[in-house]
């Protein structure tokens, strides 16, 4: 039981990472194709400013968690997707250094050297967060010790490929739509634009996912015993439509809570298909590690639970009140997020 | 080079890079939630000045801490995976724990911090960075923690072919954790003691913004001495405990390679490990080794020899590291005494403040010495007397190894000279005067 509710918890914090930080990722692969001028690229880089890094907390929770609940499949995990976590990690580092030092430097070469930084530093991990997942839904190449038996480009299989574009998408029109409530003006109604358009994309590339999913995965399998869990990818289906319905009505904020819940939902979709296995060995099923058989003791798991109930309800009350503290853009324009939001005195 | 060395040199250069930004994150939010406190309680607009300029400090080195922090977390999987799966059900606990804990606290709250000059009022603006200062703090405390558990495994049991966690109150309040808690934390105050004074005594040379670097100065040298002499006492007890609970570190920091009663202190000796034995012994103190590690003038202090060649750690790096950092303790405190007394016409001593100025790395130097003595030291092992180092690494390819390792030199240096450069273009910058500053939008001291 603990085990379950810890892969349930496990399968959440990657949901609510890539809700979050998928609209850093998004804007950052963006950014080089709406923002003109210095200031749009200002009111770009402002739209993740105060955010980005209570965002990528969840992502290091996320391991963090792996590894107090499943120490041997972050051992596993970690050590088989060495070069891919290792070239996410890097675009991490170059993006939130990017974010921090640009406006620190005057020089018009030494910004574009920044912004060149900060895409390739959201684009990386976007497309590499979908490789993996695509890879962990398939399986990878894990032999009886728990050794990887491929490459980063074994990892690069047509399935994978498909993740990766699908999980771009999704992260650019998440992104997109974010851009959209927190600027005003050309700004506004090109980031609009762009999750107008890319919205059809994004839904053919979840429909051919879809398919390929069932042909190359066995993720529909624990729908099929248990019907009733298809009420989460009807929720991501709603979800998906719900956004397009807003985007035709210009309503941003609305718009981009439907793509946090797309994104949640396509994440619960994927991982509730993989349980109990935390990671697929496509050499042989034996070999899978499972919540079961890859857990920390019942003590360990215990505490952490202690602790995770008592924290991360009060984590998400002080960052809700952070993006309502914020909840407004930041360089003119109407105030985003509901009526409650704190006064802000013009600088 | 084998998997292996590749990690461990690996693991060596992010830990040792990203401790160059930590200390100063750790003590300059104190200092500026005290100085922004000092603000609100006096109204005095000099104190906000001061959190205003030294906060962009603060923010440059921050950046690189948060980013250089992730990989740490990671590389536990990637390299040392059969380490990780030996004892996360411990280690990787107190990991989990930080993040949730801390480390979401102090992320969220710095932009809060940052972003909120204006639409905080002063007495909100302080109790954010005092969030940043106790989160920050905190979340040193829980790393200091698992890595304590390293140094001296507590409350575990082996089963299941693992050690699984079996009193997490023993993990925690353990001594040795505790003697490390002090002993990091007292370093990281001294280390931002010393920055503060050293970029002050650089503008006080120049006798530029005088009231604003002596008052910067002032509470820099008051926050070095208090914790200067924390750590010379503390160091002492700490060493104890080594030598209790770490015998081979401490044969090891000592170069002592016969076991023996009253063993002596030597002034200066080098280590010839080749020969197991001391090149040059020189200037012994009689039974000062057995007085210093057991407060018994007779005890006997285990030597190398005792130990298998197998289990014992480097002894000159272990050596080395350890008189380093001994000595720079010592001057630090001598340093920061004359400092104090002179605080209040500092300005009228240029030979003083140029000790002060080219003082700013020392304490980086004698953090690191610290690491190296703590980590190396407990070479072989991983876990001590648990798990030796060369079976916590993961099967991987050294390839790959060798590629992270060349990307992790070319990127960590490349962000240490700009974040250095950062941090010096805006220390000589000196504050910004009032018009300017009120002038100034949120976004200057904020991030983007």
């Amino acid at each position: 039981m603990l085990e379950t509710i810890w892969f349930a918890l496990w399968g959440i914090l990657w949901a609510v990472y890539f809700a979050l930080d998928g609209f850093d990722l998004g804007i950052g692969t963006l950014a080089p194709f709406v923002a003109r001028s210095e200031s749009e690229k200002r009111i770009v880089y402002n739209s993740m400013g105060p955010y980005w890094n209570g965002n990528e907390v969840w992502l290091i929770t996320a391991g963090g968690v792996t590894f107090a609940a499943f120490p041997k499949t972050y051992a596993v995990m970690f050590s088989s997707l060495y070069s891919a976590l290792l070239l996410i990690l890097f675009c991490l580092i170059v993006r939130g250094v990017a974010m921090e030092f640009r406006s620190r430097f005057s020089s018009g070469a030494w910004r574009k050297f920044w912004d060149s930084l900060l895409w390739i530093g959201n684009f990386g991990p976007a497309l590499l967060f979908g490789v993996a997942f695509a890879n962990l839904f398939r399986g990878i190449l894990i032999d009886r010790a728990g050794i990887y038996q491929g490459t980063l480009f074994s990892l690069l299989n047509p399935y994978g490929l498909m993740g990766g574009i699908l999980f771009t998408l999704i992260f650019i029109v998440h992104g997109s739509l974010w851009l959209a409530v927190k600027s005003a003006g050309d700004l506004k109604e090109r980031a609009g634009r762009v999750a107008g358009r890319l919205w059809f994309a994004l839904a053919a590339a979840a429909v051919v996912f879809l398919g390929a999913t069932y042909i190359s995965t066995h993720l529909y399998d624990n729908y099929l015993i248990v019907p009733v869990l298809f009420v989460i990818p009807l929720a991501a289906v709603a979800a998906l439509v719900g956004m397009l319905l807003f985007i035709r009505q210009a309503k941003w904020l609305k718009a981009w809570f439907s793509s946090a819940l797309f994104i949640i939902t396509v994440t619960l979709f994927g991982v509730g298909g993989m349980y109990p296995n935390l990671l697929i060995s496509s050499i042989d099923s034996r070999f899978n590690l499972t919540a079961f058989n890859s857990s920390s003791s019942p003590l360990t798991l215990k505490i952490m639970l202690a602790v995770a109930l008592i924290f991360v309800p009060i984590v998400i009350a002080y960052q809700i009140w952070v993006y309502r503290f914020f909840a407004m853009n930041f360089n003119g324009g109407e105030a985003a997020a509901g009526k409650s939001a704190p006064k802000m005195k013009t600088a | 080079m084998d998997t292996l060395m590749l990690s461990r040199l690996q693991f060596a250069a992010a830990t040792f890079f990203h401790f160059l930004f930590v200390p100063l994150t750790l003590g300059l939010s104190v200092l500026l939630a005290i100085m922004e406190t000092t603000y609100v309680r006096t109204g005095n607009e000099e104190y906000r000045n001061m959190a205003r300029f030294w906060g962009k400090i603060f923010l440059i080195n921050f950046a690189i801490g948060v980013v250089t922090g992730i990989t740490l977390e990671f590389q536990f999987g990637t390299n040392w995976s059969r380490y990780s799966e030996y004892v996360g059900d411990i280690f990787g606990s107190l990991l989990a724990i930080e993040a949730t804990v801390a480390f979401f606290l102090e992320s969220t709250f710095i932009a809060v911090w940052a972003f909120g000059w204006k639409r905080l009022s002063p007495k909100a603006h302080a109790v954010a960075i005092w969030l940043v200062a106790l989160s920050s703090n905190l979340s040193a405390f829980w790393i200091l923690i698992a890595n304590a558990w390293m140094q001296h495994p507590v409350g575990f049991v082996i089963r299941n072919g693992r050690a699984e966690l079996d009193d997490l109150l023993a993990v925690i309040t353990q001594p040795f954790a505790w003697y490390t808690i002090v002993h990091t934390l007292s370093a990281a105050y001294i280390l931002t003691g010393f920055f503060l004074m050293g970029v002050s005594a650089w503008h006080l040379l120049r006798k530029q913004h005088v009231s604003f670097f002596k008052k910067s100065f002032r509470l820099a040298v008051s926050f070095a001495l208090i914790f200067t002499i924390v750590e010379v006492v503390q160091g002492h007890m700490h060493g104890g405990e080594v030598a209790k609970i770490q015998p081979t570190k401490l044969a090891a920091m000592e170069s002592l390679w016969e076991t023996k009663k009253s063993a002596p202190q030597y002034l200066f000796l080098i280590p010839d490990p080749d020969n197991e034995r001391n090149a040059v012994e020189f200037g012994a103190i009689p039974g000062a080794l057995s007085m210093l590690a057991f407060h018994d003038f007779s005890a006997e202090v285990k030597g190398l020899k005792a130990f298998a060649p197998s289990e014992r750690p480097p002894v000159t790096f272990t050596f080395i590291s350890f008189r380093a950092m001994v000595v720079l303790g010592f001057y630090f405190l001598v340093v920061a005494i004359i400092g104090w007394i002179r605080r209040n016409t500092i300005e009228d001593h240029p030979a003083l403040l140029k000790v002060f100025l080219f003082s700013i790395p020392l304490p980086y130097l004698a953090a690191e010495f610290g690491w190296m003595l703590a980590e190396v030291g407990r070479q072989p092992w991983v876990v001590y007397g648990m798990m030796k180092t060369s079976n916590a690494v993961s099967a991987i390819a050294g390839s790959q190894v060798a590629i992270s390792f060349a990307a992790f030199v070319l990127v960590y240096t490349f962000l240490g000279i700009v974040a250095y450069y950062l941090m010096w273009s805006h220390a000589r910058k000196g504050p910004a005067d009032e018009a300017a500053l009120s002038g100034e939008a949120d976004e200057e001291v904020g991030y983007a």
